[in-house]
């Protein structure tokens, strides 16, 4: 069997045991290729049936409107049900702290947020679209990764997850996140998103756009990122290679425009894509800090 | 292109995160952010080069110990195959992770010190190796650099592990002698050891045969989930969701469903946007039988010519993950694909001294104890010899009190 056929196979039972080992799944959808490429598969999985959870937008507000009318309209072609957390909700309600500052980002807040929404909705799985090869913290992390009341990870209290087998088996107030393509590089992603000619954002793709050099990197300049007379702004040929928060998802200068091109250049890339977001750089296991805190 | 997944065991500092980090290095697989994070780390080699090991451990806590304590998946790919690497502790507290990691692996890399040769730690991973049917073993003997490269080093090392081996029914051994650190016969053919003329480990792991004899093994079809749109225009629409465990399925093929032992024929196989008119081992399909039977998740579809055994007395080989020892007076769950029943562990037959592979009498199994036991099931278990089929004869043990898997079993036969 193919490399693909043998992941989309994979991600496919994953999804398939989701549906059938809980009672409110949710899919976790932040509008980026990874997630993108779960909604096909989740296709896959169920089709001619409806998908047996919706799907879950936590909104920081700080999104691209790229990625935002993109979402809108993919979840109107494939029929399903969208919810939407708003991390402004939990901001005006006391629960979540704006940060000050230039770095500002408003990315650390998702996680009150996505807590807010699993309790009132009570989700007890998660679907996510991280990859084990993202960051070296994620290497470890299980298909079937259980948190507790407070979205905690704890790593060395992981289950031990055999052959195909999972078990998602949790006490109440409890829920597990699911990454049905934690065996997925990036590049798989980008091949699978070619062979299924599989739609994306416009910000992917190579476009004129103003930006901040910021930190050895080049931002949006959108207008939630704080920008001052001493700020460099210019405008380039960019592209984004996640697509996050405006105000932590740097930009890398390329003039690619179609997706063989993009295939090409990441299979020759030698900058990780996670390195391409400034709040995985803060600390060398801010990841591992966040996932602890109960971040995706 | 397929994928190869592979293990690699070893024993503290016998250099497998140095391994690993070579494979990685050489193979151009480290991108500039990493390299960078390595270049900047405090962690040096003695003669100043950047440590290849920090590549491999992950969490915090473990950097701070300096060791690996469970599982890590890597990866990496060349023109000819993608791999992905399950990285496992090798010392005898892991024992679990290292099941865990060679339960999804096609090969396993075992790393032996050239200066210590096959020692305790070499016995108990080529004993798990076996358990788990691992079908492809490379031996790879590292350190050449610190024995001179010297050619009788390694033979003597490889006959004694072949004496091993045939105690422990493993086929298909390649050895090849290594140093992780220098980089000899990883990637690049070593020229240091001119009268090795077997390929170096990354050539070995690209060309290597491993396509799973499974598709020739009966047909078996655990289903995941029934799709029934009950919509106006799909009325009587009914899919039995899953992934083929093993085997082929055909149009026309007549199948028995168990437990209940139904019968009924393929009418149709589909998937998103088609249908097909097989589907071979590791697929995922949509199947549509011609009658209308109550099957739903947790039954297992089978060739109707090739009967799995069907029992709920079991004898099984078990490896204890938990540290709440096992208890043959509570009921546990036992999950074998999809099907999860209730069950008991009746009885201890042995446990094995996984240091010198001696069977002893006893009453008590421990954490990373693995032993031969008895199981009874509330529903039978549809189910083929872990040694035969091992994608229809593993199952884990869950405690219905903490949730957590306490087991790994490998089902052998029906009592
Ligand atoms: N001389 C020599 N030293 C090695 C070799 N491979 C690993 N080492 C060293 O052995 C030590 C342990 O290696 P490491 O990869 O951390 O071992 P692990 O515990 O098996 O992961 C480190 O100091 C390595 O630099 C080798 O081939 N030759």
């Amino acid at each position: 069997m193919d490399y693909l056929d043998q992941l989309e196979a994979e991600a496919i039972a994953i999804l398939r045991e989701v549906a059938g080992q809980f009672e409110k799944p949710a899919l976790l959808f932040s509008g980026g290729k990874d997630s993108i490429t779960l909604v096909r598969l989740a296709e896959k999985a169920f089709r001619p049936g409806k998908f047996p959870f919706p799907l879950v937008h936590i909104d920081t507000g700080h999104n691209f409107p790229e990625t935002i009318s993109f979402r809108d309209h993919l979840v109107q072609s494939i029929g399903e049900k969208l919810i939407i957390g708003l991390v402004q909700d939990s901001i005006d309600s006391g629960k979540a702290v704006e940060q000050k500052g230039k770095n500002a980002s408003r990315n650390a807040l998702q996680t009150v947020t996505l807590l807010e929404t699993i309790e009132k909705y009570g989700f007890d799985a998660c679907i996510g679209g991280a990859r084990r090869d993202e960051e070296k913290a994620r290497a470890k992390e299980r298909i079937f990764s259980v948190r507790d009341e407070f979205g905690q990870w704890d790593p060395k209290r992981q289950r031990p997850e055999l052959w195909n087998t999972f078990n998602g088996k949790i006490h109440k107030g409890e829920n597990v996140r699911i990454f049905p393509i934690s065996n997925w590089t990036e590049l798989d992603v980008w091949n699978y998103i070619k062979r299924e000619n599989i739609a994306l954002p416009s910000i992917y793709f190579a476009h004129q756009r103003e930006v901040v050099f910021r930190n050895g990197q080049y931002m949006a300049a959108a207008d939630a990122l704080q920008i001052d007379a001493t700020d460099e702004v210019s405008t380039r040929m960019v592209r984004f290679r996640t697509v996050g928060d405006m105000t932590c998802t740097a930009a890398v200068e390329s003039e690619k425009t179609d997706i063989d091109d993009i295939i090409l250049e990441i299979s020759q890339s030698k900058i990780s894509e996670r390195g391409a977001r400034m709040d995985d750089k803060v600390s060398e296991a801010a990841m591992e800090d966040r996932k602890k805190g109960g971040y995706f | 292109m397929d994928i190869l997944k592979f293990l690699t065991a070893g024993s503290v500092d016998d250099g497998k995160s140095t391994l690993i980090g070579r494979l990685l290095y050489d193979t151009d697989s480290v991108l500039a952010d990493q390299l960078e994070a390595i270049q900047n780390a405090n962690r040096k080699n003695d003669d100043g080069t950047v440590d290849l090991a920090i590549l491999t451990d992950g969490l915090k806590a473990e950097r701070e110990q300096g060791i690996t304590i469970d599982v890590a998946y890597k990866y990496f790919q060349t023109d000819k195959r993608k791999f992905i690497i399950a990285d496992t502790p090798g010392h005898i507290q892991y024992t679990r992770n290292m099941v865990t990691g060679a339960s999804n692996a096609d090969l396993a890399i075992i790393l032996i010190d050239a200066r210590k040769g096959v020692i305790e730690q070499t016995i108990r991973h080529s004993y798990l190796v076996s358990l788990l049917a691992l079908k492809h073993v490379v031996v790879c003997v590292n350190k050449m650099d610190m024995v001179a490269y010297d050619e009788d080093v390694f033979e003597e090392i490889k006959a004694s592990y072949l004496k091993l081996a045939s105690q422990l029914n493993l086929s298909h051994i390649t050895f090849i002698p290594v140093s992780a650190l220098r980089g000899d016969n990883i990637v690049n053919t070593s020229v240091n050891m001119p009268w090795y003329s077997g390929k170096s480990l990354l050539e070995h792991l690209e060309t290597v045969e491993v396509a799973e004899q499974n598709v020739n093994l009966p047909a078996r079809f655990p289903v995941q989930w029934v799709i029934r749109p009950q919509t106006d225009e799909l009325h009587d629409y009914r899919g039995y969701a899953g992934r083929v465990a093993s085997g082929t399925f055909n149009i026309g093929d007549a199948v028995t469903v168990y437990p209940s032992g139904t019968k009924s024929k393929i009418a149709k196989i589909e998937v998103f946007g088609g249908e097909l008119n097989a589907a071979t081992q590791g697929a995922s399909v949509t199947i549509h039988l011609q009658d209308n039977l109550d099957i739903s998740r947790g039954d297992l579809l089978a060739l109707s010519t090739a009967a799995p055994t069907i029992a709920n007395r079991i004898e099984a080989d078990i490896c204890w993950m938990d540290t709440k020892p096992l208890d043959t007076s509570t009921m546990y769950l036992i999950q074998h694909h999809s099907k999860v029943t209730k069950c008991k562990i009746t009885d201890i037959l042995y446990k094995v001294n996984i240091n010198t592979l001696e069977k002893i009498n006893t009453h008590d199994l421990g954490l990373n104890d693995i032993g031969r036991v008895e199981i009874k099931t509330a529903d039978e278990l549809a189910f083929d010899p872990y040694e035969i089929n091992k994608n229809n004869g593993g199952a884990i043990i869950i405690d219905s009190r903490t949730n957590v898997t306490v087991a790994a079993l490998m089902l052998r036969a029906g009592v």
